[in-house]
């Protein structure tokens, strides 16, 4: 060293200087990249969602001129007990028939029946049902289309040629030749909305889910906000510092990161198989989440508390109050909104949770929309799971729309929980 | 009466207790001029009330409700002549005198199930009328009771906070109750599962088929119960994820804490928080039908050989998820680093990027790694991407192009759907959990213990 010239010395500096600015120039790069690589995968995820779902939205209807023919039907009068055996399925197929009279031979017959939903009968009797005066006469009708029809219509609108699937040529053809005929049209699809789960994708809907995941929520929130404020409580404004103290927030603190699923272990073997409650019902979901959620409850309302500044406290006990009137009329209300907004990421938390859910028996085939905390129930993200599952090509695009509403729930719950905050949050 | 009737009664009767209680005070104050000759607020003498008369009676009615249904069991078999001698034989016998009690058995019952299932009946309208009756006679007499001992110079404030502090410490202690009914649960039916499974062959086996045999002659039905492959399943995706999560999140962190804008952070730090924010469902579906279809074309594109449910797309994805776990952890620590430690770096004439990584992270080091055990510990438990894809085959591999399977995604197999409750295929899923659970939470106690002693460090 000491036997370089100052001029030396600096040459060396200036020529390490250069590859000293690329590393940074790099440095920061990769940084940016990082950043990059999140935000597009966020882009990416929901383009991939919203572009397989929001074909869910809509639906192919068919329109067909039934007659309500009593001898197909096998009735003579419209009642209770007639609607209940009358033989639908006939007249649509009749009417099939009628439209496509070139139509013969028992394969091609059965392909053209396979146009509208199997939910069609049902469409009709409710129609007769409220008109009974209808017997007898002929009108146009709209029914949904089959599933494997909806999806290659929708298809023909991205190509001339669609995508078939496994929709025969023949059927393709009649497909057209109602198309041309303006016999096809395209609605919203409230059926998404109204109808519980069904093996037909044009049948299926997320209602049962929805309420379902609803009444979860219920019991969720009934159980664990309420615990939770009063354990977050104890801990922040009366418990010693002693060893049962650490215990417990060690506990929390490690409950906080426990696998989601080790809590449906805890449910099945505790809640379903020692205390016999129900299978797949809310109640049981509910506890389980409500354990799950637990942690994130109390560690939010701790921090909540945390930030009412003592001088409050000491101003109202030197006011005479005692501790629990400290804490029931002044810490309390200013910790408030920093509680609720725990509570909501909690609940936001626990809607989106699949996995404990699936161990107590909640990915049951459910028809039915759920009327008590007992009754079998499923939940939306099971539903998203099931259907996954399922390999029917209309299926995809249910699930991509059931993922959306999802995922909207979830932004609106978020962004109330961040509003709420900056709303009510005091500085002091 | 039924319960849900009875506990809206008892919630009417406390209700009444509490406005006695509160009149009863006000009448006392005004015969003696004000409410300073009182001992305590009026609304404390009405809670006192309530609380004697709902209380108990709400704790006998939750006790009643545990043990009702064992102990009518109990008697309905003691009242059985011909019991079978096995469990399963006794299960199925009281199944059917409780499904011809309900009215729902399929078949002529034998004269003893009919005789049975009368008698549950009997003892469980008796039951009923008992628990009315006691629910409602500990209530009323309670709160009579309280009423009768009211006095203006009792001290119901002090009362009416033992108990509330009470029933806080009682809700503080659900963690810990949380925590050892975990453990209880998985436990003993792992403790069940390793009587006919030996401890060794679960954590040394290399084969994974959990079919148990229906006939003795069966094809491939030796059931086998080596969890290896599991494990290291396991480990290849949490080391894909971790290998994305990683690098992505800590120089995401290092950037919005280091080089960012004020504005840059304000928008970049959300939407990364959004990653967080998506359920792990969707995840799943994004990686079984966007990512792993990607991951065989490209395999496919440089001659090799993927499988349609891959290691390699569950891990990524979950990576992805992790990622603002990682970031956001990062970010935290190293803010916590002085500003001082900087300003000597830079006053020594380093770059930005020599402070950071010569300085900021070696000081923020602890925490970092304290974050990365816990990110470790979640995709371990992850189970919902891996569900749904990276498949069930238990191969023991080390190419990520194959399909794997996991710990958690053989919980939810083996559990998912009908199952008995003795049968070593489903106490092996509780093993399992003990596994996991165990793993977890040595992880989760190092990290914590890690990011404690960090931030005790420059508070």
């Amino acid at each position: 060293m000491s036997d370089l010239t100052q001029a030396q010395v600096r040459e060396r500096i200036a020529r390490r200087l250069a590859s000293r600015h690329r590393k940074e120039k790099l440095f920061r790069g990769l940084g940016i990249a990082s950043i990059a690589f999140g935000v597009m995968a966020v882009l990416l995820l929901f383009s991939d969602i919203i572009s397989k779902g929001s074909g869910a939205f809509v639906q192919t209807d068919v329109q067909l001129q039934v007659t309500y023919d009593p001898a197909l039907l096998g009735i003579d009068e419209v009642n209770a007990e007639t609607l209940i055996w009358a033989n639908f399925t006939a007249v649509i197929r009749e009417a099939l028939r009628a439209r496509f009279p070139e139509v013969s031979g028992r394969s091609e017959k059965r392909e053209l029946y396979s146009l509208v939903s199997s939910g069609a009968p049902f469409t009709l009797r409710e129609r007769l049902q409220a008109n009974p005066q209808l017997l007898g006469k002929t009108e146009k009708v709209w029914f949904a289309a089959d599933d494997d029809v909806d999806t290659f219509v929708k298809s023909l609108d991205d190509s001339a040629e669609g995508f078939r699937g496994r929709t025969s040529e023949q059927m393709a053809a009649w497909v057209q030749s109602l198309r041309a005929s303006g016999e096809l049209k395209k609605r919203f699809n409230t059926t998404f909305f109204t109808n519980g789960d069904s093996r037909e994708p044009e049948q299926a809907g997320i209602r049962a889910a929805l309420v379902g995941s609803l009444l979860t929520l219920m019991v969720t929130l009934a159980l664990s906000f309420p615990i939770g404020v009063a354990a977050a409580i104890y801990l922040e404004e009366y418990a010693p510092k002693n060893r049962w103290t650490d215990l417990i927030e060690v506990n929390i603190n490690n409950l906080a990161a426990v696998p989601s699923i080790v809590f449906g272990l805890l449910g099945l073997a505790i809640f379903i198989n020692f205390f016999e409650l129900p299978r797949s019902a809310p109640l049981v979901g509910g506890l389980v989440l409500t354990l799950m959620t637990l942690p994130t409850i109390i560690i939010s309302s701790r921090a909540a508390l945390k930030s009412v500044p003592p001088s409050i406290r000491e101003a109202a006990m030197g006011m005479g109050a005692s501790r629990m009137q400290v804490v029931l009329h002044h810490v309390l209300p200013l910790a408030m909104p920093g509680m609720l907004t725990g509570a909501i990421i909690g609940m936001a938390q626990a809607l989106g949770e699949t996995a404990p859910l699936l161990m107590i028996g909640m990915v049951a085939f459910i028809v039915d929309v759920p009327s008590g905390i007992t009754d079998p129930a499923t939940v939306l993200p099971v539903q998203i799971f099931l259907w996954a599952d399922s390999p029917e090509r209309a299926f995809v695009e249910r699930t991509s729309a059931a993922i959306m509403v999802l995922l909207s729930f979830l932004i609106v719950m978020n962004t109330s929980a961040v509003l709420l905050r900056k709303k009510l949050e005091r500085r002091w | 009466m039924q319960t849900p009737t009875l506990f809206a009664l008892l919630l009417l009767l406390v209700l009444i207790a509490y406005g006695t209680g509160f009149s009863r005070a006000v009448a006392a104050a005004r015969g003696r001029g004000g409410m300073r000759k009182l001992a305590a607020l009026p609304s404390y003498y009405g809670t006192h009330t309530a609380l004697w008369c709902g209380l108990p009676a709400l704790l006998l009615l939750a006790v009643w409700l545990t043990f009702d249904e064992p102990i009518i069991r109990a008697l309905v078999m003691n009242g059985i002549a011909d019991k079978p001698d096995s469990v399963s034989g006794r299960e199925l016998l009281y199944a059917q005198i409780q499904n011809q009690a309900a009215g729902s058995l399929f078949g002529e019952p034998s004269a003893q199930v009919k005789a049975a299932a009368e008698r549950l009946l009997h003892l469980r309208s008796g039951a009923r009328w008992l628990q009315t009756a006691l629910v409602l006679i500990l209530s009323l007499g309670l709160g009579a009771f309280t009423l009768l001992r009211f006095s203006p110079q009792l001290r119901v404030r002090e009362k009416v906070e033992k108990v509330f502090r009470v029933i806080l410490i009682g809700c503080a202690s659900a963690a810990i109750l949380t925590t050892v009914g975990i453990l209880l649960s998985v436990l003993f039916e792992s403790l069940r599962f390793f009587h006919t499974v030996p401890v060794t062959e679960f954590l040394f086996g290399l084969q994974w088929s959990p079919q148990m045999a229906l006939r003795a002659d069966q094809v491939g039905s030796s059931g086998a119960f080596g969890a290896v492959p599991l494990f290291t399943g396991t480990l290849m995706v949490s080391a894909i994820a971790m290998f994305v999560a990683v690098p992505v999140g800590l120089m995401a962190a290092i950037y919005l804490a280091e080089y960012a804008s004020r504005r840059v952070r304000a928008v970049a730090k959300p939407v990364l928080e959004v990653l967080a924010g998506v359920p792990t469902v969707v995840y799943g579906f994004f990686a079984a039908l966007t990512v792993a279809p990607l991951v065989r074309e490209a395999a496919a594109a440089v001659g090799l050989q993927a499988s349609s449910e891959s290691a390699l797309a569950a891990g990524l994805v979950m990576g992805v998820m992790i990622i603002p776990f990682i970031s956001s952890l990062s970010d935290d620590v190293i803010n916590a680093v002085p500003q001082s430690m900087r300003d000597g770096a830079l006053g020594l004439g380093s770059t930005h990027s020599e402070t950071v990584r010569k300085v900021v992270i070696p000081a923020a080091l602890p925490g970092i790694v304290g974050g990365v055990l816990l990110a470790v510990s979640r995709a371990i438990g992850e189970t919902m991407i891996v569900v749904m894809a990276a498949g069930l085959a238990a191969n023991l591999t080390a190419n990520p192009l194959e399909s794997v399977t996991t710990v958690t995604v053989q919980i939810v197999t083996l559990l998912v759907g009908d199952q008995e409750f003795d049968s070593p295929k489903t106490l092996a899923a509780f093993a399992l959990g003990l596994m996991l659970f165990l793993t977890t939470l040595v992880l989760n106690f190092i990290a914590l213990h890690v990011v404690k002693k960090y931030r005790e460090q420059y508070e």
